[in-house]
């Protein structure tokens, strides 16, 4: 048992020392692409990390994770653009204009992810299993669709925008900068994580998960916990995706294609589900996969979709169940 | 007022395209409770093989039965290779192997025929165009699209209430356990159940090919609604997959016809054209909602 405690530990901190050091491991290489790819993955990892929040302690299999991803990014998004455009966002009631102040927008995609996870969670609960996934995913899809046919913010081509938003004394327009900020946030959402799950919400949930029924009984009332769960998740992938909107400079529709909350998945079970340190190693796995087979091939997902078969059937407890050689799930 | 026929004819044709893909799609779902997002892709490659086979051949009743016969197969392959595996794993494990078909199936479709769309010439014989009332002329071919549509939810409804074969599958939805104890080969059930909803989606596909543009992805548009008419009858009933196909075809293309105009009623033009389309693009899932909040198991909820 101790050894086991020390692997995980371990893996922990290789990981954390690793993304610590990766700007000065990139500079030696003489590669400033690494710390844009890291950022990505950081970004993605926190998206993942949120994620499994639901899908692995809540036992609430949403396919439509990506919506909240997308809506973070367009709040960041739509803000600059009236600001770029010089017109106002709102005029009735209130007179609003577009923002760039960092601090403020990131707090309003936060909110906005989390309002909107609130309003699909709440009627998407209402049902369980696989009208659970068939929901979340049309939900998810119903707002790409809307995003698609907002002329106004560019529809299907979406907004670039000029610079990220601005912080006070740091400079988000540095690339490592930013990268450290992104470790920050990723690091912090994960402690908070790990507090939540061990709290005695996380019991809750991770018992709804295990058997539905029996926590009903024992008198829960599960549908509110599960909704506080979900909506937790969307607000940190809103977080994630206004980071994203902010890394890559462009919003689009595509950010919220169905395909996105898939490979966010896949993300969370490459990595192992259940845990918290699992979907930022998938992140990782698969972003460095997907740079890697593109650099052979350009058909890279034929090969992506029969690993990933493969891994669902035979390698279920996935790289941070190997690593540690134990059952994921009953931390 | 014909064109708003001429509309509601559209939404019965997507209608019945719905029901072909959820038929099969919620037969699966209700027997072996397996969620099968490459469903898309077997409508995908019925419509590839069947552009494929009119370019070669010119005939377009060939391709028809190339493209079922061929997804069929495909699809019972499928079942055999990976989703037999899958029915005893929960959805997430079904989920994300599925998701795992359409990646490889959207690529192999880009590696064998390229980036480029395949366009497919509607069959001659059908070419013309039939007044439905005076004055309203509408296209043959998509009036033939609703009659097979038609056609194939009589046949369905027969197969199951007066065949043998359809009461085992009954017999298979309603206890798995006691069919098998019967001596029923549930094994080769499945797959043949399988095979019918591939033949289903091939049969969408393929007749969508010459209204569509056949090309990489085209499956995932159609599975999602697919879906949202799946939620709304009720999973496992293919009477509530009828009516909520139905539903979703006609409102889905009414929406974008209607709404811009009647808001046209109360907005400047330019604003009514934006909000209109921003609304008919939700008004779907609008739908979906509101018969969630109403009746959250669906219309015509198939089992207990």
């Amino acid at each position: 048992m101790r050894f086991i405690k020390n692997r995980r530990t371990l893996i922990t901190g290789a990981s954390f020392l690793f993304f610590l050091l990766l700007p000065l491991i990139a500079s030696a290489l003489g590669d400033a692409y690494l710390v844009t790819l890291f950022t990505r993955i950081l970004i993605y990892a926190l998206a993942a990390v949120s994620l499994d929040l639901i899908l692995g302690y809540g036992g609430m299999n949403s396919l439509g994770h990506t919506a909240f991803f997308g809506t973070g990014a367009y709040v960041v998004g739509i803000l600059a653009f009236h600001i770029q455009e010089e017109t106002l966002f709102l005029s009735w009631p209130i007179e609003l204009s577009g923002s760039s102040n960092a601090i403020l927008v990131w707090l309003l995609a936060v909110l906005f992810s989390a309002f909107m996870s609130g309003l699909i969670g709440a009627l998407s609960l209402r049902t369980t299993g696989i009208q659970f996934i068939m929901i979340t995913l049309a939900f998810a899809q119903m707002l790409y669709y809307l995003f698609v046919s907002l002329e106004a913010y560019g529809g299907d081509d979406g907004i670039s925008l000029w610079a990220r938003n601005k912080l006070p004394i740091f400079d988000t327009a540095d690339d490592t900068s930013f990268y450290y900020l992104c470790l920050g946030f990723l690091v912090i959402f994960v402690f908070l994580s790990y507090r939540l799950v061990h709290s005695h919400f996380g019991r809750v949930i991770r018992g709804a998960k295990q058997n539905l029924q029996r926590m009903q009984s024992l008198g829960f009332p599960i549908y509110r916990y599960q909704l506080v769960c979900f909506i937790i998740a969307g607000a940190g992938a809103g977080l994630a995706g206004a980071l994203m909107a902010n890394q890559s400079e462009f919003v689009s529709p595509g950010l919220l294609h169905w395909t996105h909350s898939g490979e966010m998945m896949i993300m969370v079970l490459l990595g192992g589900m259940g845990t918290l340190i699992g979907p930022i190693l998938g992140a990782t796995a698969l972003l460095l996969l997907e740079e890697f087979l593109s650099v052979y091939t350009e058909h890279w997902m034929a090969f992506l979709g029969p690993f990933l078969i493969i891994v669902v059937l035979f390698a279920k407890r996935g790289l941070y169940g190997l690593l540690t050689g134990k059952e994921v799930n009953d931390e | 007022m014909l064109l708003f026929i001429e509309q509601l004819f559209n939404g019965l044709q997507l209608g019945v395209m719905l029901f072909l893909m959820s038929a099969g799609l919620t037969l699966v779902f209700g027997i072996m409770r397996v969620i099968n997002l490459a469903h898309g892709s077997l409508y995908m490659m019925g419509a590839y093989i069947a552009a494929t086979v009119v370019q070669h051949s010119g005939s377009f009743i060939l391709a028809l039965l190339t493209a079922l016969a061929a997804t069929a197969l495909l699809g019972m392959l499928i079942e055999v290779i990976v989703l037999r595996r899958l029915y005893k794993r929960d959805h997430l494990d079904q989920v994300l192997a599925t998701f795992g078909l359409i990646l490889f199936f959207n690529e192999l479709t880009r590696i064998v025929w390229g980036r480029q769309p395949l366009f497919m010439d509607v069959p001659g014989w059908l070419s013309e165009t039939i007044e439905i009332i005076p004055g309203a002329p509408y296209p043959s071919y998509r009036l033939a699209i609703i009659s097979v549509g038609i056609l194939a939810a009589v046949f369905l409804y027969l197969m199951f209430t007066r065949t043998r074969l359809g009461m085992k599958i009954r017999a298979g939805a309603a206890n798995r356990e006691m069919v098998a104890a019967l001596g029923v080969n549930i094994t080769l059930l499945n797959t043949l159940i399988f095979g019918l909803g591939a033949l289903l989606a091939a049969l969408a596909g393929a007749m969508a090919g010459p209204i569509l543009a056949v090309e990489s992805g085209m499956g995932e548009s159609i599975l999602i609604l697919t879906f949202v008419v799946i939620v709304i009858g009720g999973i496992g009933s293919i009477r509530g997959a009828f009516i909520g196909a139905i539903l979703v075809g006609i409102v889905e293309t009414l929406g974008k016809f209607a709404l811009p105009l009647l808001l046209r009623l109360m907005l400047p033009p330019a604003s009514a054209d934006g909000t209109g389309a921003s609304l008919a693009s939700m008004s779907v899932y609008i739908l979906m909602a509101a018969v969630l909040i109403w009746r959250p198991r669906g219309l015509f909820p198939a089992h207990d």
